[in-house]
């Protein structure tokens, strides 16, 4: 049985956040009901064509999933478990806002098998919190946290994103370290990204708000880093970290280029050598849906070069690296026979660092990681 | 058909026509070969003479053609009227006079909303050269703001020729077109010529034609030329068997024979349009004439520049591409060049600026080659101290300053026709750039025309657009190569990242040096993608700096999230990144996007 990543999406949030451009609509709660059940459908026509694959991870995103009440939830994994062969699931994450969750719905989630906990808390700097149009505050964090490990919870992350308007080292080294006090399993520490069609991006242009300057905002990065590995946490990924044991499976199926499929509305996968990725538009979504169509809106044919390249980009932002000997496993074919004038290259520059095992990012390449991308595209 | 049918000689007229850029030469054209039923609007592209994108795109026309149209008068007899077109730019003077000499009569094509310019003024002085019968026409009367009686007026005064008739016309609407092919008829006179003296035949445009070879259309002034007939170039004394004579209606129609007074195209297995010169004289290799025409000179390149392959193109390609171009191109060389920079590539020469602009997107466009441009330069002289005579196109060729006895620069006379409210600004441009002031004429109340003797390195940087911004682009420009004069020059060398860059390098005025130095610093710094580490930018005249400038170092240039919706759109962004540095070139350590070369072609002397 091949292993398979399911990732399932909520588009429902109480309000767009400034710097978001997911798939993702406020004030549209009568829709929830009507997109559990095309879900549903959807997860009906992909039955037979997954009957070969076991789930090991799913990924309940959003949106804030834990907007809906639980018992959507539930059913969804229920329908889920009725299609797919969840007998080796290792790990159900749901994303949750602080403010969003109480005792009824943890214990629904708990109930259908849930066992991880994935909060978008930001910051926990009131201020920042409310420039960023997040519903909830840093008390709505806390209180919630709480409630989680009295469930039962042992696998909580906290999203976290630095570089924010006017903010200080200070401000996001405070953050972190009440986070890393909490005794949370793994942090998301993320730079701002100011998407195309986002709020923030516009009023960046329009030179309403200020961003840290770059070399701030790399001490912001690094020092986090150094906080966060002195606290016992292992750097894994780019933006992510974890206690031992604790990195997040279901992201490693992305970053070490294995099968997932995803549901809903907007929502990607890439299986067999190809990438794809659904309607963003409820209308759309469910006419396909209606026609008995999986509801594809655009694919990527992967060739053995693409895919080689998306292996080492998304390889590479694995802290560790890539595996020489892994690659040669897979593709039949050594790192150096595709790649040894890049290494090089990027290797004298000093944002590579390879030795007979492995090739990773040095520190400096973890800050200009593009320079190397762009180098390793077909 | 009607085309070989005899037509007597004092039934043909042979024109051109004259206007300013937008002043409705193509449109006009457009209008005759409808009105004379050559083609129905339907069949015809939007605007048959220019038949080149990127003339059209311009609204110049580049190569020059010309089309046969058959009008039946008012007074009940058929016409020929051979329209000969002829290129709009400064670059083109000569080409524009053998065209006119192949013509007894020119319509002067003046805008009925902004009267007369400069480089129409120029071509109607060509016109008269030629004693061309000068037929007044003003377009664009639809226009509101139409004033056809003060452009009258204006015709009259500037030019010296009776305007109270002009046909008023709308090239655009089709009015009164009939009123010009019957100015056509009446006042241009019919063309002279002996049919039983020896050939004597004008070559005003030659082309490359991959089944034909070389096509060239000419002008018979004595003689007649046919098929079969050995007929020789009076300048290179090479001579040619005849194998195909015609006349262009729709399309290349071949006829029997070209007579005195005609006009038409001729196929005679010619491989290079070197060897078919405009301007050049045919005649009759058994009986050849005694006198070619007057006026043939051998055009040769003003303004040279480096074309280099860009990052990843191939040297090969440029060189192919660039001799297609010259097989249609006489005036266009290139000689195979080496930069420390920029690795092999060609250094070319161009009749003008614009002549090099073409060029360039005709490389880019038409064959799709990414290339990088160094700065155009001129012809210096130089007297070295051995009493050595050097001519040097390429800053990088120039002696060490301390075994120069002098250096001369190439002079342009330059005349500017500009609305007096401009008058200020034109003249703190041009002395700028280092002219000298000559005079000035008022045209009339509102308008004048000024005449200053300009350094042509000058003129090359970037001075049309920076006349064409100071005047809101009323003024217009012509120039033509007045001579040689000492000059106090200096070679000016850019560093990046403590690299001399051979390609940047040029030759200055010496008291422009400084300002220059910085200007350059600057614009490569803005053109300069930052790098891993900090690329210091200096100017230097000799080894001394003059200039510096520091693209910072990039510090952050990461995808913080990249989940599984992700990808496919950071993988568009990372492509995106990689195409920029296709168009770069690698200059030590450094990626030098193909813009940074172009900075130093730019002036900005606000």
């Amino acid at each position: 049985m091949k292993e398979l990543g399911v990732y399932i999406h909520i588009p429902f949030c109480s309000s767009k956040c400034y710097y978001c451009d997911f798939v993702s609509f406020s004030n549209q709660d009568y829709k929830i009901a009507g997109y559990i059940d095309y879900l549903k459908r959807e997860m009906d026509l992909y039955k037979e064509y997954l009957k070969d694959y076991t789930v090991k991870t799913i990924f309940i995103g959003g949106g804030t999933p834990s907007y809906l009440e639980g018992h959507f939830i539930v059913e969804i994994l229920e329908h889920l478990d009725k299609n797919f062969n969840l007998k080796q699931v290792e790990e159900i994450t749901i994303e949750a806002n602080p403010g969003t969750l109480n005792g009824k719905k943890l214990y629904q989630y708990k109930g259908a098998g849930i066992n991880r906990i994935s909060l978008g808390v930001q910051s926990l700097n009131d201020r920042l919190l409310k420039s960023l149009g997040r519903s909830h505050t840093s008390m709505d964090f806390f209180r919630n946290y709480e409630l989680i490990r009295e469930m039962g919870f042992n696998n909580i992350n906290v999203d976290l994103i630095f570089g924010l308007p006017d903010q200080t080292i200070e401000d996001c080294i405070n953050t972190l370290k009440k986070v890393i006090d909490l005794g949370v399993e793994h942090i998301s520490y993320y730079s701002l990204i100011l998407e195309e069609n986002t709020m923030m991006k516009k009023w960046y242009q329009e030179g309403r708000i200020q961003l840290p300057q770059e070399e701030i905002e790399r001490q912001m990065y690094h020092r986090g880093i150094d906080l966060l590995k002195d606290s016992g946490y292992k750097h894994y990924e780019i933006s992510n970290f974890s206690k031992e044991g604790f990195e997040c499976k279901h992201n490693l199926f992305y970053w070490k280029l294995k099968p997932y499929i995803g549901l809903g509305i907007g929502a990607h996968s890439n299986i067999s050598n190809k990438r794809f990725w659904n309607h963003s538009d409820f209308k759309y979504y469910y006419n396909s849906l209606d026609q008995g169509k999986i509801p594809i809106s655009g694919e990527e044919i992967i060739d053995k070069d693409m895919e080689i390249a998306e292996y080492m980009i998304l390889g590479l932002r694995l802290v560790k690296g890539i595996n020489k000997k892994e690659f040669a496993n897979r593709f039949k074919l050594n790192i150096e026979d595709i790649y040894k004038g890049v290494l090089d290259k990027h290797e004298k520059g000093g944002l590579l660092y390879t030795d007979h095992e492995w090739v990773r990012f040095t520190p400096k390449g973890l800050d200009l990681s593009n320079l190397v991308y762009v180098d390793l595209l077909p | 058909m009607q085309i070989d049918k005899q037509i007597k000689q004092s039934n043909v007229r042979n024109f051109s026509i004259i206007a300013h850029i937008d002043h409705g030469k193509s449109t006009l054209a457009d209008r005759l070969i409808e009105k004379t039923g050559l083609l129905t609007s339907r069949q015809m592209q939007d605007q048959i003479l220019d038949s080149m994108d990127l003339e059209r795109e311009r609204g110049i026309t580049i190569k020059l053609k010309n089309v046969r149209l058959t009008y039946k008068a008012k007074d009940g007899e058929e016409y020929i009227l051979n329209l000969i077109d002829t290129p709009g730019h400064v670059d083109f003077t000569y080409e524009v006079s053998r065209s006119l000499a192949a013509c007894e009569g020119a319509l002067l094509i003046i805008d009925a909303t902004q009267g007369i310019e400069a480089q129409t003024l120029a071509n109607v002085y060509l016109a008269l050269e030629q004693d061309l019968e000068i037929v007044p026409i003003i377009n664009k009367i639809d226009l509101p703001s139409a004033r056809p009686e003060e452009v009258k007026k204006e015709i009259e005064e500037i030019i010296g020729i009776d305007a109270s008739d002009a046909p008023l016309i709308s090239a655009k609407d089709g009015i009164n077109i009939e009123d010009v092919l019957e100015a056509i008829v009446n006042k241009i006179p019919a063309p002279k010529g002996d049919i039983n003296a020896p050939l004597k035949a004008l070559i005003f445009d030659s082309y490359y034609d991959t089944y034909k070879g070389v096509v060239s259309y000419i002008r018979v002034f004595d003689g007649v030329i046919r098929p079969g007939m050995e007929i020789r170039m009076m300048s290179s004394n090479k001579h040619y068997e005849v194998t195909e004579v015609g006349v262009t209606t729709s399309g290349q129609k071949p006829v029997k024979e070209l007579k005195a007074g005609d006009v038409g195209y001729l196929v005679a297995n010619i491989k290079n349009v070197k060897d078919a010169r405009v301007g050049d004289t045919i005649t009759d290799h058994n009986n050849p004439t005694a006198n070619p025409l007057p006026g043939y000179k051998k055009v040769v390149p003003m303004v040279y520049c480096g074309i280099y392959p860009a990052e990843g193109e191939d040297y090969n390609s440029v060189r192919d591409a660039l001799e297609k171009l010259q097989v249609n191109d006489a005036s266009l060389v290139f000689e195979p060049e080496t930069s420390a920079a920029l690795g092999f590539g060609f250094r070319c020469g161009f009749l003008g600026l614009l002549h090099m602009e073409i060029i360039q997107e005709r490389l880019e466009r038409e064959f799709d080659l990414n290339i990088v441009t160094t700065a155009p330069s001129v012809i210096y002289k130089i007297k070295t101290k051995s009493g050595e005579l050097l001519s040097i196109q390429n800053p990088t060729n120039m002696p060490d300053a301390t075994e120069i006895e002098y250096m001369e620069e190439p002079i342009v006379a330059a005349s500017i026709m500009t609305p007096t409210d401009y008058v200020g600004a034109v003249m703190e441009l041009c002395q700028n750039r280092r002219g000298v002031f000559k005079n000035m004429e008022y045209l009339e109340e509102t308008r004048v025309l000024i005449h200053y003797d300009l350094p042509l390195n000058e003129v090359i940087y970037d001075f049309f657009d920076a006349l064409k911004s100071r005047t809101r682009g009323y003024a217009s420009l012509d120039y033509e190569l007045k001579g040689y004069q000492r000059s106090e020059l200096v070679k000016l060398d850019i560093l990046i990242n403590g690299e001399l860059v051979d390609a940047l390098s040029i030759i200055v005025h010496k008291d422009k040096a400084y300002a220059r130095g910085r200007n350059i610093a600057e614009k490569l710094k803005e053109e300069i993608p930052r790098h891993q580490f900090a690329i210091p930018i200096q100017a230097a005249i000799g080894s001394k700096i003059i200039a510096r400038e520091t693209v910072k170092a990039l510090r952050k240039d990461v995808l913080a999230k990249c989940y599984g919706g992700d990808i496919t759109r950071k993988k568009k962004l990372l492509e995106k990144q990689k195409e920029g540095k296709k168009r770069m070139r690698q200059i030590g350590s450094v990626e030098v996007p193909q813009e940074a070369f172009l900075a130093v072609l730019k002036y900005d002397d606000k």
